[in-house]
């Protein structure tokens, strides 16, 4: 058993590390978020030539193929910076997906071109009644010659307006809810009948609605055997949430770093309000609370090194559950202990408390997880 | 003791639901029931609706235009403006500077605010806060030096809510610095459009404009808009804190918001069924709606002992932990009840003029913006943790 990172892991977290410190500075993020894109293509390009877009692809397609613990190191610092890029949606959901069920084919298009920075993805599996259940798939995928028709509607598709390709998954069988009969099927952004209504996220982050009225897609769209996607999917989210678990470490660990600070500065009734015991115990809690949260992320990481059985299923709920709780209780309490200051979307502490909040409830909430853990068996 | 309403107050209700079905205007209703703020517009035209009415200001002593209701009315009527989604009148006026003039200033100062307080013709901001002096708030900075018949002011306030529409702000100053930091405070009333007061908005997380800093340069202020005494504003600073606290508990208005909760769950879509299927998420509600009655009858105990003739010590600062605790957790609830629409979020203005509605269902457009605006109910009106100081020390002793 060993806690510790590698040399290379060390060396990836510095350089990741470096890129936050030299590019999201708060009020560089704030002005990033505002932008029309709310990120940076350079920042995307430079992603790409220090070789992070193709972390976890194998060294077959062009990747490095790192291990869900080094995704863990990259996470954690975007975490730190709250880095805005779709890092998450393009390379491990998006790129997850069509690594995990795709062709060779569709691979070699698609995956080489996420690497080198080229292409963006997205993931729309939400729809307006599935709340956190992946499996509540109402869009229909028809067959139609050789191809299908697609129709239904993805909600909050997290960075649906900036991917060149969204990977939709949609039913071709079965009732709603049911695991089998679900597909995946990548879709180009200008396909007719495809409308993407974009906008902002709570946490100056962007996602889009994507409406399909009959989108005709060749039989090259389908990514994986039609009606079996509920499984490869499952993987693929759970594989997200241990890095979404990572980045809501690093979100912790600054604002509970920024907040210890200002407790320290901040002076009233002639003492540093960090002397007074209340607020003392308020710290340490929230010390805490992250501090358990980082060992979760790292065993989830592990784990799902290990290879993908029930047990590390489980293990990913309970980490969704324990870093769901911790980042509403560091997120809420940062702001409780800066005041006034904490309540200014100029400073930066309200902007963890709003991407810590969004975290607790992407992918299934803690309510969600929690029953999920219990019901795995 | 008896819970009982009497034959009149239940006529009483019942005058002030028709009168509020009849008169509340839809809009007003809808951005109230949303918990998004107020436009100044639409809030002076709701308040002087009231004023017509002669409503505006249950708790004024008759005199100066209250309305002479028993507690039993005036808990009535909060409650039912509550279930109407009609909003309290701003504070601060009404509830704020207006009960310091009546109680503390001179017969000029009546004469000349209070009627346009209770018409808002005049809408009033608040400058106790400064950058050095949230918590510790007798520390503050802002000097007043006579000169002739004037103070000149020079200073600064921040987080001052809704100053950018305010004709008047009532400022805590600092008269004298010789001795103990409280003994040097005077309470002064301040046109805003007096030469050398300069704002600043400062955006919250929101993304709204409500606070503002308010920077004084050599600001002249007549003497005679000084309440009281000289020096003794600390005394009428703290009073209008006690007024300030209670309201802040808002217990109609979270009760009307559960209302609003068990109506989404009814809509929202789970596994085939409702959200009201889901056992964990109503507990949550359930639970908060037992909190909330508790809080509603520590209230109207309280009232009672008001009644009875004793004097209150810390129940404001109760009733504003608790109430902001509640108001703090259900907003919670609310974004949670949404699934993901609670994460799309955008700036009002963003809809302002526009056909285009925010995504997502129609109730879903609202809790985001509250609970983040709420963030600040543990913060402002003393801090939660200053309420638990105050509570410890004033009752328990310790
Ligand atoms: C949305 C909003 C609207 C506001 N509107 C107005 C307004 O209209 N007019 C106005 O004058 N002011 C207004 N305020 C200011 C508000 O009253 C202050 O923010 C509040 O008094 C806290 O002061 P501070 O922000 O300086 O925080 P600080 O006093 O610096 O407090 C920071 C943290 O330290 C804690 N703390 C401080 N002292 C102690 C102690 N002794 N023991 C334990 N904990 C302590 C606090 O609880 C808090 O968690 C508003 C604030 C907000 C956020």
């Amino acid at each position: 058993m060993d806690f510790e990172l590698s040399e290379e892991q060390n060396l990836l977290k510095d350089s990741v590390d470096r890129f936050v410190k030299e590019n999201y500075s708060s009020e560089a993020r704030i002005k990033l978020s505002e932008t029309d894109l709310g990120f940076s293509r350079d920042h995307w390009k430079q992603m790409a030539e220090l070789g992070w877009l193709g972390m976890p692809f194998s060294e077959e397609v062009g990747g490095f193929g790192g291990s869900a613990v080094d995704t863990m190191v990259m996470m954690e610092s975007i975490g730190r910076g709250l880095v805005l890029e779709p890092f998450l949606a393009t390379v491990i959901l998006g790129g997850g997906l069509v690594a995990a069920a795709g062709n060779e084919k569709q691979i070699e298009a698609i995956v080489p071109e996420v690497i080198e920075g080229n292409m963006m993805l997205a993931f729309g599996y939400a729809e307006v009644q599935s709340r956190f259940n992946l499996n509540d798939v109402e869009t229909s995928a028809t067959k139609s010659g050789e191809g299908y028709v697609l129709n239904g509607h993805k909600a909050v598709v997290y960075h649906g307006g900036c991917a060149d390709k969204i990977v939709i998954s949609a039913r071709t069988s079965g009732n709603s809810r049911d695991a089998d009969g679900i597909s995946l099927f990548i879709v180009d952004k200008d396909a007719s009948g495809l409308e993407i209504r974009s906008y902002r996220t709570v946490d100056g982050q962007q996602a889009a609605d994507i409406t399909m009225s009959n989108v005709t897609v060749g039989a090259d769209a389908l990514l994986g055997t039609e009606g079996d996607a509920s499984p490869v999917i499952e993987k693929v989210v759970d594989t997200a949430i241990g890095a979404l678990c990572a980045e809501a470490v690093g979100a912790m660990t600054a604002a509970n770093e920024i907040t210890n600070e200002y407790i320290k500065e901040r002076k009233q009734f002639g003492v540093a309000i960090g002397k007074f015991q209340v607020l003392q115990h308020r710290m340490v809690d929230m010390y805490m609370e992250a501090e358990q949260s980082k060992s979760m992320a790292d065993m989830v990481a592990m784990k799902l090194d290990l290879g993908y059985e029930v047990d590390t299923k489980k293990a990913v709920s309970a980490t969704k559950a324990q870093i769901g709780k911790a980042a509403k209780f560091v997120g809420q309490q940062s702001v409780q202990l800066h005041g006034g200051m904490g309540m200014t979307d100029e400073y930066s502490i309200g902007h963890y408390f709003k991407r810590l909040s969004t975290i607790e409830m992407l992918f299934g909430n803690t309510d969600y997880h929690l029953n999920r853990f219990s019901n795995l068996s | 003791m008896d819970l009982s309403f009497r034959d009149e107050d239940i006529a009483f209700q019942a005058e002030v639901r028709e009168f509020l079905e009849k008169n509340l205007p839809a809009d007003v209703k809808d951005r109230y029931d949303r918990g998004l703020h107020p436009k100044k517009e639409a809030a002076v035209r709701w308040q002087k609706i009231l004023n017509d009415k002669g409503w505006i200001a249950p708790n004024w002593p008759v005199e100066y235009g209250g309305t002479g209701w028993t507690a039993t009315q005036k808990y009535i009527f909060a409650q039912e403006l509550g279930r109407a989604s009609a909003p309290p009148p701003i504070p601060f006026g009404v509830s704020m500077v207006g009960p310091v003039i009546y109680t503390f200033g001179n017969q000029e100062q009546k004469d000349q605010y209070l009627p346009r307080i209770l018409n808002s013709e005049d809408w009033w901001c608040q400058g106790y806060s400064e950058p050095g002096s949230g918590s510790d708030l007798a520390s503050l900075q802002t000097k007043a030096v006579r000169d002739g018949d004037d103070y000149v002011v020079n200073g600064q306030k921040i987080w001052t809510s809704h100053a950018q529409h305010a004709d008047l702000i009532f400022c805590l100053v600092r008269t004298d610095s010789s001795g103990k930091k409280q003994e040097g405070i005077s309470f002064l009333l301040i046109d805003m459009k007096t030469p050398g007061i300069t704002l600043k908005p400062i955006i919250g997380l929101d993304k709204e404009h409500t606070l503002n800093e308010v920077f004084f340069d050599d600001v002249r202020v007549p003497v005679k808009n000084r309440i009281g005494d000289e020096n003794k504003g600390w005394t009428y600073a703290k009073f209008l804190l006690g007024n300030e606290r209670t309201s802040i508990a808002r217990i109609a208005q979270s009760k009307r918001h559960i209302e609003r909760l068990r109506d989404i769950v009814k809509q929202e879509r789970l596994n085939g069924g409702y959200l009201e299927d889901d056992r964990d998420f109503m507990r949550k509600v359930n639970q908060i709606e037992v909190d909330l009655m508790a809080l509603e009858y520590t209230e109207l105990r309280m009232l009672s002992s008001i009644d009875a003739g004793k004097k209150l010590t810390a129940e404001p600062s109760l009733l504003k932990i608790k109430g902001t605790e509640i108001q703090q957790r259900l907003t919670e609830l609310l974004v949670e009840s949404l699934g993901m629409y609670g994460a799309p979020y955008e700036a009002l203005k963003k809809y302002e003029g526009s056909n285009e509605m925010p995504v997502g269902p129609d109730y879903a457009h609202g809790p985001m913006a509250e609970h983040l605006y709420l963030k600040a109910a543990s913060i402002y009106g003393g801090s939660n943790e200053i309420q638990r100081n105050i509570i410890s020390k004033m009752v328990l002793g310790l």
